[in-house]
């Protein structure tokens, strides 16, 4: 396996297979085949937690990113970080983050503090709504 | 400010309670029961660092939550009581915590559990504990976030498929 950045995006509903899709489009497929979706749909904590271990020994992963820090997807992958050193948890994963650590040359820990200094910092009101006369 | 909402999640804390119900009802304590949640420092630290400032997680065993919710209910702002599964809250019921609607917010796929709802899925003695509640005179519904329409328990328990 390469030294290629690779992660688990774990979300509610549909959003990891489209946040994962939405990189695919900016990024390329290369890219996006670095991250692997994950929904929580229909599976309750103890087994949220079991397939999110089989999602991390499958794709070798050791980076998961998650939307919300409440959500089952965060306190299931807080569990795995408990027996896995290294494991990374990243919570409110936006496309900006994303983009940023799949184009990173190879992974490491300022791979990670560095995609999330671009999620945040893309995150802005880009209009306030006020109209000029 | 009475408990606002009872309910049975196998998930316990996560997106739906803090946010889903959290916000509209502007939920600001969660009374968590559960035996091993209860006994673990490391559990707790998991569910109170996902929640915002202004909610509290108070954790109870089934047993310990008996004697004082009484004093939760008298919380001046409004908060919802959380288990984890339908045993738990009939052990509530009948261990005399008086309450009138019981919501099945999540319980979900795993061997030998039948689907009923997208996010209700039960095995028989949790049909049984859901039965006896309901016997007891208190409203059971399924109803996963605030803006779906509540699923009462005789047509939840008829209904097949997730």
């Amino acid at each position: 396996m390469s030294d290629a950045p690779r992660a688990i995006v774990a979300a509610h509903g549909d959003l990891a297979e489209g946040l994962v899709s939405a990189v695919s489009r900016v990024a390329g497929a290369a890219a996006a085949a670095r991250l692997t979706p994950f929904s929580n749909a229909t599976l309750g904590g103890a087994e949220l937690v079991d397939a999110l271990k089989q999602a991390l020994v499958s794709t070798g992963a050791r980076v998961v990113f998650t939307d919300l820090p409440a959500g089952s997807c965060t306190i299931a992958a807080r569990r795995i970080a408990r027996e896995v050193p290294g494991l990374v948890v990243v919570c409110g994963a936006n496309l900006p983050m994303l983009l940023s650590y799949v184009l990173a040359p190879s992974v490491g820990p300022e791979t990670i503090h560095t995609a999330v200094a671009k999620g945040q910092a893309a995150i802005c009101i880009a209009e306030e709504g006020g109209r000029a006369d | 400010m009475p408990i606002e909402v009872y309910r049975i999640d196998d998930r316990l804390v996560h997106g739906q309670v803090v946010v889903g119900w959290g916000q509209p009802l502007e939920l600001r304590f969660l009374v968590l029961v559960d035996d091993q949640v209860a006994e673990s420092a490391w559990e707790q630290d998991l569910y109170r660092m996902g929640v915002p400032p202004e909610m509290t997680v108070h954790f109870e065993s089934v047993a310990s939550v008996l004697g004082r919710l009484d004093g939760y209910r008298r919380l001046p702002e409004p908060g919802m009581l959380l288990t984890g599964s339908t045993a738990a809250m009939r052990a509530l019921v009948e261990g005399g915590a008086s309450m009138t609607r019981i919501n099945v917010g999540g319980l979900h796929h795993r061997a030998g559990r039948s689907p009923h709802l997208r996010y209700v899925f039960l095995d028989s003695a949790e049909e049984a504990d859901l039965r006896a509640i309901g016997a007891r005179g208190v409203e059971v519904s399924a109803q996963d976030v605030p803006g779906a329409v509540p699923v009462p328990l005789a047509e939840l328990l008829v209904r097949s498929g997730g």
